[in-house]
């Protein structure tokens, strides 16, 4: 008897980049990827679900303000109400955001600039479908790409963010010290990815399907799709 | 039915960076202008909705300015102008 292969399906909006990416990281990781369109009303079934960095729609009016009205997106939050698993990265996590499945929004980076470089995250949480298999305090290295990653809330969201443990990652240096030298984007109290409550939804900013092959750097990526794949399989959030 | 055209502002929340802002108003200060204090970057959108009546198409408006037009966590949004053809 073979192994039961996870089915992870990556949603390609119009001016989705990052989905090719997405579907070769879960390949890599011995998942089975899925192409999933954003006008259908079906998710065919997978076991999770990747919303790819991009500018969605062009990031006209918000980023990820069109996308999260998309008519996928009703399935997407379906699936997660059920308790399947969700990762956002990057516009994904903006769409998440928009769309009501997480808390908070994300604004123009704190420089006004783009950036891209390598980033080192601080795991704050193991309480979800992306982090089961790490350990609060561990540090991953993976790339960031994007103007608008600033991430804020309101002061009672925040309040909830902090006080439920619902941070994922901040922003940190490599031996995991978080202070504003090590934020990159100006993002409140150094957040770089959140959870829901319940953890089966999480999105972050920097790319972790950028980083899962050594041979083009960091592979900081790799823990976060295993543990995906492995909450996939039991069909339910850590 | 009547085609009212509906002016709505969105800003972001008070307190929040507005780092768009912020650029404008030192770029208005290199041009001379010291005396700006501050500048605040938001969204202008215009709209021709048909309703019956102006209270309805207004209602309306509302709902769409909550629900897609501005994102209540981090801006705010007043409907500013109304003219009916």
């Amino acid at each position: 008897m073979t192994a039961a292969v996870p089915r992870i399906g990556v949603v390609t909006f119009p001016g989705s980049l990052d989905d090719r990416d997405a579907l070769r990281a879960v390949a890599t990781m011995g998942g089975e990827p899925v192409s999933l369109w954003h006008a259908e009303h079906d998710l065919h079934g997978v076991d999770a679900v990747v919303l790819p960095g991009g500018f969605s729609y062009g990031d006209y009016l918000r980023a990820g303000a069109i996308a999260a009205r998309a008519p996928l997106l009703d399935q997407v939050a379906a699936f997660a109400a059920v308790g399947g698993s969700v990762l956002g990265i990057c516009n994904g996590f903006q769409i998440l955001c928009e769309a009501g499945l997480l808390p908070g929004a994300l604004i123009r980076n704190r420089s006004l600039r783009f950036i891209c470089r390598i980033v080192t995250l601080r795991v704050e949480t193991a309480q979800t479908a992306v982090t089961r298999g790490l350990t609060p305090g561990e540090t991953l290295q993976m790339p960031m790409k994007h103007g608008e990653g600033q991430w804020v809330a309101t002061p009672e969201q925040l309040a909830d963010v902090e006080e439920d443990g619902l941070v994922v990652f901040r922003y940190s240096s490599g031996e995991g010290i978080v202070d504003d030298v090590h934020n990159p984007n100006g993002a409140t109290n150094n957040i770089a990815g959140v959870r829901n409550a319940v953890g089966n939804v999480v999105g972050l900013m920097p790319h972790p399907e950028h980083a899962v092959d050594p041979d083009v750097g960091p592979t900081g990526g790799q823990a976060l799709f295993a543990s995906l794949l492995e909450a996939a399989l039991e069909g339910s959030p850590a | 039915m009547t085609t009212f055209t509906f002016e709505v502002v969105v800003t972001l929340k008070p307190g929040l960076s507005d780092p768009a802002g912020k650029a404008v108003g030192s770029s208005l200060s290199a041009l001379g202008w010291t005396n700006v204090t501050n500048a605040k970057v938001g969204k202008h959108i215009v709209l021709d909705v048909e309703a019956a009546d102006e209270g309805a198409a207004r209602a309306q408006v509302d709902d769409m300015a909550t629900r897609l037009l501005s994102n209540p966590v981090i801006e705010d949004f007043r409907i500013v102008e109304v003219a009916a053809t």
